[in-house]
């Protein structure tokens, strides 16, 4: 147990360091950059020209639906995780158990490939 | 052990202050963030308990993908949020109501050995000490085989999951011209190309 924590110990550290860091770069403007504000550089910048509309505006609905299909095969993937590393105990039971599980999900992934929901039009 | 307990308050605080600003943030997209960052918090807490596959899922899953689908919902809504605002207090009740419920199975869970002694006794599948199984060892030694039903459920919610979002939200726009990259290879000089003759004096 102890075991298992002390090796996360760098993992802290670093996520200290890179904390002391983020802050300061995001404190320091505060104490010495030289500020003149005005209208044009206070306002979003927009590839040169001037901002349209608000920035939270209605998306298409296609982009919900890449997502929603990526975190399934996400999902599965974190179910081969424990799979691969107790592969070995598990004999051909676990191991069709798997193959099963996998074919239910590339039936799905034939479908959306046949009706076209990974092409963008 | 002092160290693992200093951890455990900084992530357990960290997580409780975020989930409350998640409910206070005015800002929708400021509480995903904030969500984000109580997901983080929990995975820490997960892994000082030595459940080390579930706080790397949680980091993977929900706060590489859930988390951004979230974000996506928040984005994707356009309503008025301080509309939304005030009706907060309204459901402060229901609210209390659902959490003190959360709390009770909660604490019947975990100190469900001090109800029923006999339950404590019969642990399915007792966990492997650390030494000797590493954690995710220790999940793919029962998920696959011992659960195997629960197992293959789990992937028949993900393919429904999967035809629903596609039934749901998949409209084809009509009169889309699509490169067909067969075809295009597939042209000869014979389909591509028409030689006319054009005769002098008249047109085609």
């Amino acid at each position: 147990m102890t075991d298992l924590l002390g090796s996360y110990i760098p993992i802290a550290i670093f996520i200290g360091i890179s904390l002391v860091i983020g802050l300061a770069l995001l404190v320091a403007p505060f104490a010495v950059a030289f500020k003149a504000p005005d209208s044009e550089k206070l306002s979003a910048y927009e590839c040169g020209f001037n901002a349209f509309d608000d920035a939270r505006m209605k998306f298409d609905i296609r982009f919900y639906l890449v997502s929603i299909l990526f975190i399934i095969f996400d999902l599965e993937v974190a179910f081969l995780f424990p799979w691969a590393v107790a592969f070995k105990g598990m004999g051909w039971f676990g191991f069709w158990s798997m193959m099963v599980f996998l074919g239910v999900l590339t039936v799905g992934f034939i479908y959306e490939w046949k009706k076209g929901a990974l092409e963008w039009e | 052990m002092g160290l693992q307990t200093l951890f455990f308050y900084l992530f357990a605080f960290i997580a409780v202050a975020s989930a409350f600003m998640v409910v206070s943030a005015r800002n929708p997209v400021y509480s995903v963030l904030f969500l984000i960052l109580t997901f983080f918090n929990a995975a820490g807490l997960f892994l000082l308990t030595g459940a080390e596959f579930l706080a790397m899922i949680l980091l993977v899953v929900y706060i590489g993908a859930v988390a951004v689908l979230f974000l996506f919902v928040v984005m994707m809504l356009d309503v008025d949020f301080a509309q939304m605002r005030a009706g907060v207090l309204e459901y402060a009740p229901i609210g209390a109501l659902v959490g003190l419920i959360l709390a009770a199975e909660l604490i019947i869970v975990v100190a469900g050995s001090v109800f029923s002694p006999e339950i404590a006794k019969t642990v399915p599948m007792p966990i492997p000490a650390l030494s000797q199984r590493t954690n995710t060892a220790a999940l793919g030694d029962v998920i696959y085989t011992h659960y195997i039903y629960f197992f293959q459920i789990a992937g028949l919610v993900l393919f429904v999951a999967m035809i629903g979002a596609i039934v749901l939200t998949l409209r084809h726009r009509p009169n889309i011209k699509r490169q067909n990259i067969s075809q295009q290879v597939g042209r000869t000089p014979e389909t591509a190309v028409q030689v006319v003759k054009v005769r002098p004096g008249q047109g085609l």
